[in-house]
């Protein structure tokens, strides 16, 4: 008999449907699982035990007045803390908002709670979501379940890690340049960067505007097909938001891939990558040609290119975005400031930390006068051209795969010291972001180094409905992964 | 694509970051590599390319000019570092005359 923090999203849903298990078992078990790994793992910058307990107990007390419980109802979750929460302190991972308790909640903190779905806590995570690996939080990095001297991904590497070591079925987090992805494939769970605004951001700090979106973690594709229609649809908050109706992605899983076009991606199967990664993926295509899709190659010649004007337009973002933080309105403020603009430069220097400043300086370098149209134009035509062949590319295809990151997990420090060689890991996550498309990150194996390896399934905007569906097909296909070593521990 | 100790001190006066010399020379050599790398895209002919700078075709998203309810005077300021008489308090701007 599996234990309740071991079982999916969909069997603890079922589990208090049914009377088998009560949602505040459920959160218990949960925070239990979290009592013995969180030491190893630091998954969390905060916990909030008392909240989870009392949400669950109005899970339960619906069901014993005979009220409809939704498909999430007692399935525990965990917020990327970059999510406003009322009452909770929010930090980004950032010093600078180390004591900031928001105001209000955001629209998915709030369909979060109105799905009957427990918060156990905000998840740790790179500073303001810049980075890939949660070395850049001001409040410690996180470890990978599978090797604790290994990062777990990032920038939402609290949030994966958590779900690899059993802390939690389902959670969220953001991807801007490959945030949720990259962090799912080294972490060996399942994670969804949607179509840009298919989920809202009312009340999410913003890092890149024109690039961020929310998405969930899981590990199975259903759960997190379950997940994403929890938080996804319209809303008149975030003007960004798409005004359409959202299908019921779990409704349509298991209707199989036969006669569907898959695109390899040619740019991401090269020398770029860690041959092991390759090897799985390259065995990933084969098994859609057996699952009866027909398989060929395709060219994405502004794949390489991404990444460059990505690291001009997300920065030139950024430093518009976090100008807010000024010691005025809320956040750190500097001691004893001899002048408004002593009082923004010591707080600003003080509050960030080093790649956050870094990319400051960058996007206001790239904005700045002398070099607007040769770095952030040159940029924005660049990402026309990303678009473009994506475009021609999904003429052909249904929807393509490539490795989501080029290698498993690296260790800690590794990269540390050197932005540009971390900037790499999201080589093969960024084009999607440019575009506004959607991806998801599947297991596919393990690589030789016993690390998981994640699967990449591109398509256009709004194609979720498709890639879960292939996802799905995929992962009943492949079976599952071993656990990770942590799985065991107790 | 190196950058000189002035244009870091530059941009950072712009960016409103206070810097110690430490750092003005540690992010030198690093913006530089990275703006090396990014500064690829300078290279690509793009004559007929149009910018994109939002993934969206979305234009002048309105609602009706209603009042709804929003966030009180008093939560607003709950977040400040420093406040009074219900406005955010910051150092003199404005000089005696």
């Amino acid at each position: 008999m599996a234990e309740l923090w071991q079982l999916d999203a969909a069997a603890l849903a079922k589990a208090v449907r049914d009377g088998e298990a009560s949602a505040r078992e459920v959160v218990d078990a949960h925070l239990a699982r979290i009592e013995a790994v969180e030491e190893d793992v630091h998954a969390f910058i905060t916990l909030t035990p008392e909240i989870a307990r009392a949400q669950a107990d109005e899970v339960d007390r619906k069901r014993a007045f005979g009220e409809r419980l939704g498909p999430l109802a007692g399935v525990p979750t965990a917020l990327k803390d970059i999510f406003c929460t009322d009452g909770i302190r929010t930090t980004a991972g950032s010093r600078i908002l180390e004591e900031y308790v928001p105001p209000y909640d955001g629209t998915a903190t709030i369909k979060v709670r109105e799905a009957g779905m427990p918060l156990l806590g905000k998840t740790n995570q790179d500073e303001f979501a810049m980075g890939s690996s949660t070395e850049n939080s001001a409040f410690g990095v996180s470890r990978n379940p599978w090797d604790l001297a290994r990062v777990p991904g990032g920038s939402s590497g609290g949030s994966s890690a958590a779900v690899a070591a059993g802390m939690a079925p389902i959670t969220y987090g953001t991807d801007t340049g490959g945030s949720i992805r990259q962090p799912a494939s080294l972490c060996g769970v399942v994670g969804v960067r949607p179509t840009y605004g298919l989920v809202s951001r009312f009340g999410l700090i913003a890092f890149a505007s024109s690039l961020d979106q929310i998405g969930p973690f899981a590990r199975t594709v259903r759960d997190a097909a379950a997940a994403l229609y929890a938080v996804a649809g319209h809303d008149p908050r975030d003007s960004t938001s798409i005004a359409q109706a959202v299908p019921d992605y779990v409704a349509s899983i298991d209707k199989g891939v036969n006669g569907l076009r898959v695109g390899v991606v040619k740019e991401g199967m090269g020398e770029g990558a860690q041959p092991a990664v390759v090897a799985r993926v390259q065995e990933a295509a084969e098994r859609f040609a057996g699952l009866g899709c027909s398989v060929d190659e395709v060219s994405l010649p502004s794949f390489d290119l991404a990444l460059s004007a990505y690291y001009l337009i997300a920065p030139a973002e950024c430093s518009s975005n976090l100008a807010r933080y000024d010691g005025v309105r809320y956040g750190y403020r500097a001691d004893d400031p001899r002048d408004v603009m002593d009082m923004n430069m010591r707080t600003r220097a003080h509050g960030f930390g080093d790649e956050v400043k870094r990319r400051i300086m960058l996007g206001t370098y790239a904005l700045s006068a002398g070099y607007y149209d040769a770095y952030y134009g040159k940029a924005q035509k660049v990402r026309t051209l990303v678009i473009r062949d994506f475009d021609a590319a999904y003429e052909k295809f249904d929807f393509l795969i490539c490795p989501t990151s080029p290698t498993t997990a690296f260790k800690i420090g590794e990269k540390a010291d050197d932005p540009l060689a971390m900037y790499l890991s999201d080589l093969f996550t960024i084009p999607t972001n440019l575009a506004g498309s959607t991806g998801i990150s599947v297991p596919c194996g393990l690589a030789d180094d016993g690390l998981p390896v994640g699967l990449q399934l591109l398509g256009p905007p709004l194609s979720e409905e498709l890639l879960f569906r292939a996802g799905y097909a995929f992962e009943q296909d492949l079976g599952p992964l071993p656990d990770p070593p942590l799985w065991g521990a107790r | 694509m190196a950058l000189t100790r002035e244009e870091v001190l530059h941009v950072a006066r712009l960016a409103r970051l206070a810097m110690s010399d430490d750092e003005v020379e540690r992010f030198r050599g690093q913006l530089s590599a990275i703006l090396e790398h990014a500064a690829r895209v300078t290279e690509v002919v793009t004559d007929d390319v149009p910018p994109t700078s939002h993934p969206l075709p979305l234009v002048n998203v309105l609602r009706e000019d209603v009042v709804e309810p929003s966030l009180s005077q008093e939560k607003s300021l709950s977040t400040a570092p420093e406040s009074e008489d219900g406005r955010f308090k910051v150092p003199r701007i404005i000089e005696e005359q």
